[in-house]
């Protein structure tokens, strides 16, 4: 079954596919969806610049926001991500790696009601808070999780 | 009529107290009582676990360890208790055998005395009469079964496969198995074990759709009893080992996926729910609190032996935890009463494996020298003599790795060698032959290349710092299981209580200040990247032993400890 999955995703460029490839975090969102590139966002230097940015300063800590993440990276050069956001009304979902030097890493729209539900993959230089900020009938919310990227090696 | 365990102990302890030769069989046989290993039966499920024998088919020596040092709420708690503070938490008399089995008190005195532990043909003698006591029991192995010999490493892990199917293994989880490649794995599973034993694990998936690599759980039926196992692999294998192996799967700790197969499980009917971990003691006692319907996990990893299960409260029930030591030197047994679609009662005890007390299995120790033959004169060529203890469990340096790290530095021309924290390795008493074999047992594996590296005093710190998080970092969920990386010629002090980056300090190089600029020559091995190339360690420190001929009293390099001064995971 999953070869054969994996063989469709290969050769079929239908609109359906797409969309799970991008479900899978196989491909930008920005490829998918044509939201404006907010420029200053991506380019902010620290989370308060990126905060200011788009929008979102003093954002309210939320538990209705769920980050699954590993604890430890595999890879920190394709760390996989998903957010639920569990409230209502949720508009936008952007992720920061606090301590990229450049923390915005994705900044997702949804629209007509689609489901509070991003995943995607990110790179991450080292041990950081990876923050989720939701909007959400015109206010801001976040929650934050620590994923940790190690040399490796010496287990066992 | 018979002698009790208990009496049969304290006659042993008064032997051996009073200068009596128990190191023999022919002295033995007289003191033990044949029903030594039998255990009351107990319940109507039964299961028996063994863990991390590393590939182990013959008895040898296993020194438990004298640092095992526990941070925050794991501070003074099991597993982190060793040599007295073990014995009194579990009220055990100093000199006794289970002192000797579970600590490193007296170890070469009482090591004489005891004799060797494990051993294939032992472990199986024992097996066959607690099935023969619990008909339809099931023997579970948490994996680190494929590695850790000359003779796994050579047949690239058929030795094991073949005596895990002899053993009537019924189910295992994996860890340093992957290191043998993704395909071999896979070869395995789904040729050699296809009908015979069931290879789980919940948390492989593909990394491109999270589709799970092996069966997640597998159910069973005991005394008409439906019972499900579910497998947890070591989360962090790519992270602790070379990624390449398995360059297609992730793994993770994936409580949720854990607690889905859990509802899963007992909604298809399962009235007893069990884990067969590889997560490490610490992991699954944080797993046993947030994931609910599980009864018992079975664990591995980090080595423990720990003699009684560990109940844990979840917000649905409780959880019992256990884990089972190392090197095919325990038996865990645990019984379960199981009525009223429930698990009523439970009786678990982690037997010592004393290979003089056991009878070997005839077919196991036939098979043993079958797959040994072709590798016997490879395997016993003598490098050298030892005057001293040699171990290397511990979260520190080990007498062993002190070797390793004098030949990486001396044969590698370099300032200062790392040698990786594994918990596997034997151990060798004093006056003791180092043969090949017993230098496989510290350092088989399938990237042994040898390196030779320019590292800055910064990077240096930041290599130990690193290691040092995953030993010490207060939540299990964020370390990984081995222990500190061993270091020769650099001399440092350590805080396990700080916070990463601020644990390691005083870094010194012959007396001299690290200086955090300059390059030093550092000689290491294991290295997790991929294409590493260089002389296999066993080759290296086979050339220094050769030339040293005669280790006399090790130099033992490890760091002055800061604000652990009453943890009960250092002995006296």
């Amino acid at each position: 079954m999953n070869s054969k999955r994996r063989s469709f995703l290969k050769t079929a460029g239908t609109a359906g596919s797409v969309a799970i490839a991008a479900a899978a975090g196989l491909i930008k969102p920005t490829e998918v969806l044509a939201v404006e590139w907010n420029k200053n966002a991506f380019a902010a230097k620290g989370v308060p610049d990126a905060l200011k940015a788009v929008g979102a300063v003093g954002a309210a800590d939320s538990k209705d926001i769920l980050i699954k993440a590993p604890d430890i990276a595999e890879n920190g050069a394709v760390v996989p991500i998903e957010v639920t956001s569990k409230i209502a009304g949720t508009s936008a979902i952007m992720l920061m790696v606090e301590k990229n030097a450049s923390p915005l890493t994705a900044d997702f729209n949804l629209s007509n009601g689609a489901e509070g539900y991003v995943s995607t993959r990110i790179k991450m230089g080292q041990t950081s808070n990876v923050r989720a900020v939701v909007k959400a009938g015109g206010k801001y919310y976040t929650t934050t999780k620590e994923v940790k990227v190690t040399i490796g090696g010496c287990g066992g | 009529m018979s002698m009790s365990r208990r009496e049969f102990l304290e006659v042993l302890a008064v032997a051996a107290a009073g200068g009596m030769a128990l190191d023999s069989r022919e002295a033995l046989a007289g003191n033990v009582p044949k029903n030594f290993y039998e255990l009351p039966k107990y319940g109507n499920v039964s299961f028996m676990h063994f863990t991390d024998c590393h590939a182990q088919l013959l008895p040898t020596y296993f020194r438990e360890p004298s640092v095992n040092i526990g941070v925050g709420a794991a501070s003074g708690k099991v597993p982190h208790l060793v040599g007295e503070h073990f014995l009194k938490a579990f009220g055990l008399k100093p000199g006794s055998i289970e002192a000797h089995a579970f600590t490193y008190l007296d170890f070469t005195a009482a090591a004489k005395t005891y004799g060797k532990v494990g051993g294939f043909a032992h472990l199986a003698t024992l097996i066959k009469n607690i099935r023969a006591q619990r008909p339809g029991a099931l023997l579970l192995d948490s994996g680190d079964t494929w590695q850790g010999s000359g003779t796994a490493y050579w047949t690239n892990g058929a030795d094991m496969v073949g005596a895990q199917k002899m053993l009537g293994v019924n189910v295992m989880a994996p860890h340093w198995e992957f290191t043998l490649g993704a395909d071999r794995v896979k070869e395995i599973v789904e040729k050699d074990f296809k009908g015979s034993i069931d290879f789980v694990a919940q948390n492989v998936k593909t990394a491109d759709f999270g589709d799970q690599v092996f069966k997640p759980y597998t159910m069973k039926v005991m005394n008409g009893i439906p019972v499900a196992i579910i497998g947890q692999a070591f989360p962090y294998t790519p992270v602790a080992n070379p990624r390449h192996f398995t360059p297609d799967w992730t793994f993770g700790i994936q409580d949720d996926n854990m607690q889905k197969m859990v509802d899963e499980a007992r909604s298809k009917g399962a009235k007893v729910v069990v884990v067969l971990s590889h997560n490490g003691m610490d992991v699954d006692l944080k797993m046993a609190s947030r994931v609910t319907g599980v009864d018992v996990i079975f664990g591995g990893h980090t080595h423990d032996a720990v003699l009684q299960a560990v109940p844990v409260k979840n917000p649905k029930g409780t959880t019992l935890v256990t884990n089972a030591g190392s090197n095919g030197k325990y038996l865990g047994i645990m019984d379960l009463d199981v009525r009223n679609g429930k698990v009523q009662g439970y009786k678990y005890r982690l037997l010592p494996v004393f290979s003089n007390l056991i009878e070997p299995d005839h077919a196991m120790a036939n098979y043993i020298k079958k797959v040994r033959a072709p590798y016997e004169s490879k395997l016993n060529e003598k490098l050298a003599i030892t005057e001293d203890l040699l171990y290397r469990r511990g979260n520190f340096n080990g007498t062993f790795d002190q070797i390793i790290v004098d030949a990486l530095m001396e044969v590698k021309g370099a300032d200062l060698a790392f040698s990786p924290g594994f918990r596997w390795g034997t151990t060798l008493l004093p006056g003791d032959p180092i043969t090949m074999e017993r230098l496989l047992d510290q350092t088989c594996i399938t990237y042994p290349a040898t390196t030779l590296n320019e590292m800055s005093g910064t990077q240096i710190k930041d290599v130990l710092e690193d290691v040092c998080d995953n030993l010490f970092n207060p939540d299990p969920y964020y370390q990984q299981g081995g222990d500190m990386v061993r270091v020769g010629g650099l001399q440092y002090t350590c805080s396990p209580n700080q916070k990463v980056n601020k644990r390691i300090s005083n870094m010194t190089l012959r007396g001299k200040s690290i200086d955090p600029n300059k390059k030093y020559l550092v000689a290491g091995w294991a290295s997790v990247q991929e294409n590493v190339t260089g002389t296999p360690v066993w080759d290296v420190v086979a050339e220094y032993l050769r030339n040293v001929k005669v280790i006399k009293k090790v130099k033992l390099n490890t760091p002055t400890l800061v604000g652990v001064a009453n943890n009960q995971g250092i002995g006296t």
